[in-house]
């Protein structure tokens, strides 16, 4: 092509588009609390992939001669009850947090996001039928579900993933539902009607490009839940299985026992997870007002 | 109002009845049976004699009798047999629902002394160093699991003031001081976090009603501040606030569910970890449905109170 696209813009008298970092800096400078948890989240992604260079210790070997040992030099955070470092087992913690936090809110928002693209755009009875049914799912508490999902299907990483997204679905499913239901109705939806292009091709190549603002506002508003709910599920040994180090099976039943003599083992695992949920709601509640403002206070 | 009470009647029962469907099947999604989960620590089982405990517990039988049985013992009040007790579920639960209700209603009622008081502060103050403050103050309360500002509080009290809370449940016929404590504690824990929601949707609602006519009017007359966000604004600003709460009360039982472990205290909600970590199926499975009832029993009566809380709600039309 001889003429780029933006020469084509300029030409005809558009601004160019605002470029990637002035966007971020203009979001920065109008939601500042937002920016704070967009830096939490970033830390927690750059914590979960360079966990190796990080740690300071295998964060899964033991060493009989230092248990319980407080903060110092060598181990920043102190060690546990078997003689690991906590501090590396935090780090690690963070990836399987972010894992299993991201891969269930992924997973239950875009099955939730499908059920309510097509639930929104039919319409009529099936959508009835379909909003009755996430009634039912969404009237057990996220958490209950959760755990006898976790239970019945047996302790590992994938089931827990999948026990975090059932929930979701429900939640994910209304959301794009809603955001389907404004756009279907627009003129450009009306016009490719009329050219006969085929119902599915409108919904997902006309409609479902138009949900990702809302798309993108869920899923940080519930990804801040997902990792609550497995240090929840962790905490309850339902969760993430050995040898992985959870944040949540990090202050289980273990930790409270030694709580008194090492108090490390109960504050720094908690404030890890507290920072990660943080980060997220803040940055979710931002993007929200940003990008999806009619949803505000909701 | 009679016709739409009916109609909300008919539409709670029949979601009950699709969430039965729910739980049995989620829980018959595990993977080997129920028999085989319970005698997988006792290692080998001979086929003969899981034949007769499958038999026993009746899960040899087709699913849909299976369900239809449960269903009907649910009717009749009958909660089933525990497995790891060997005594009917009832006589073991029956203890523990007061405890629940009373964590349950304490923790309302801080989540809500806690929560509309700032979220009124925060909209008044809307935009100020004091609103940032305390949205962050509801935003860390949503952030921190419940359970572990259970153990910190905990911890706290034993590092500072030397003070261990009891180990095993007090009644309050015992020790009425103890009694409090026990529980205000964990109410606390898991009041906290609820409170963050009734917070911003109290600020977030009364922003919205503040900027009504009817108020510049009650300004104009020269009404005092107090009596024009208290008595003129918040009257309006409360449906989505009482909203709140009754969903809030699917949210808290969750939080219950591990404070009640933390805390040692003998609920429900405690009952079903231990009944889910122990496998005990028929147990979870009627206990799931009892919190399902309860939650749809509380989003009803907060659908009730709305026509009491706003003359304007008409049911029905």
């Amino acid at each position: 092509m001889a003429v780029s696209r933006a020469e084509i813009a300029v030409a005809a008298g558009a601004r160019p588009r605002p470029g990637m970092w002035t966007a971020i800096a203009r979001f920065a400078r109008k939601k500042p609390l937002g920016a704070a948890g967009g830096v939490l989240m970033l830390v927690m992604l750059v914590t979960a992939i360079f966990a190796e260079v990080l740690q300071t210790h295998d964060p899964i070997a033991t060493a009989a001669a230092a248990t319980l040992a407080g903060p110092s030099a060598d181990h920043w955070l102190g060690t546990d009850h078997l003689g690991r470092d906590i501090y590396s087992r935090i780090v690690h913690g963070a990836r399987v947090s972010l894992v299993v936090g991201v891969a269930s809110t992924l997973l239950g928002s875009v099955l939730g996001g499908i059920i309510g693209l097509l639930s929104g755009y039919v319409g009529g009875r099936t959508d009835m039928v379909t909003q009755r049914i996430l009634d039912i799912l969404q009237g057990l508490p996220l958490l209950v579900l959760a755990l006898v999902m976790s239970a019945a299907l047996g302790p590992a990483v994938h089931n827990v993933i999948i026990a975090i997204s059932i929930p979701i679905i429900p939640r994910a499913a209304r959301v794009i539902r809603s955001s389907v239901l404004s756009i279907r109705e627009m003129q450009y939806v009306e016009a490719a009607r009329s050219l006969g292009v085929r119902h599915l091709r409108i919904a997902f190549r006309h409609i479902l490009p138009n949900t990702i603002g809302s798309f993108i506002v869920l899923c940080t508003a519930q990804l801040g839940s997902a990792i609550l709910v497995e240090a929840t599920l962790s905490y309850l040994g339902l969760g993430v299985p050995e040898p992985y180090p959870s944040w949540g099976r990090m202050l289980s039943v273990s930790a409270a026992e030694y709580a008194q003599k090492a108090p490390h083992l109960v504050l720094f695992p908690g404030i890890a997870i507290s920072l990660a949920v943080f980060g997220s709601n803040l940055l979710g509640d931002a993007l929200r007002d940003t990008l999806d403002p009619r949803l505000r206070g909701s | 109002m009679k016709t739409y009470v009916i109609q909300r009647l008919v539409i709670a029962l029949l979601t009950l009845l699709g969430m039965s469907v729910v739980i049995f099947s989620l829980l018959r999604l595990a993977p080997g049976d129920i028999v085989d989960i319970l005698f997988s620590t006792a290692g080998y089982v001979s086929p003969s004699e899981k034949q007769a405990i499958m038999k026993e517990l009746g899960i040899d039988r087709p699913y849909w009798v299976q369900y239809v049985d449960w269903i009907r013992q649910m009717l009749t009040g009958d909660l089933g047999k525990s497995y790891r007790y060997d005594q009917p579920a009832w006589q073991i639960v029956r203890p523990l629902v007061p405890v629940t209700l009373e964590l349950a209603a304490l923790s309302t009622l801080f989540a809500v002394l806690i929560g509309v008081p700032t979220g009124v502060v925060s909209a008044v103050r809307q935009d100020t160093t004091l609103d940032y403050v305390l949205r962050v103050f509801s935003l860390a309360g949503l952030a921190m699991p419940a359970f572990w500002l259970g153990m910190v509080i905990i911890l706290g009290l034993v590092t500072w003031f030397g003070w261990i809370p009891p180990l095993s449940y007090v009644s309050p016929f015992q020790d009425l001081k103890l009694h409090a404590v026990q529980f205000i504690l964990p109410a606390l824990a898991v009041g906290y976090r609820s409170s963050a929601l009734i917070m911003r949707i109290t600020r977030s609602s009364l922003l919205e009603v503040l900027r009504e006519d009817y108020i510049r009017t009650a300004w104009a007359k020269g009404q005092t501040g107090r009596v024009v966000i208290w008595r003129h604004a918040l009257k309006n600003a409360l449906l989505p606030v009482v909203t709140v709460i009754g969903i809030e009360f699917a949210f808290l039982i969750g939080g219950l569910v591990v404070t009640e472990t933390v805390f040692n205290l003998p609920g429900v909600a405690r009952f079903l970890v231990q009944a889910i970590l122990w496998r005990d199926y028929p147990i979870v499975q009627n206990l799931v449905m009892f919190i399902a009832v309860v939650v749809i029993l509380s989003n009803l009566l907060v659908d009730m109170l709305y026509g009491v809380l706003d003359p304007r709600v008409r049911y029905g039309s």
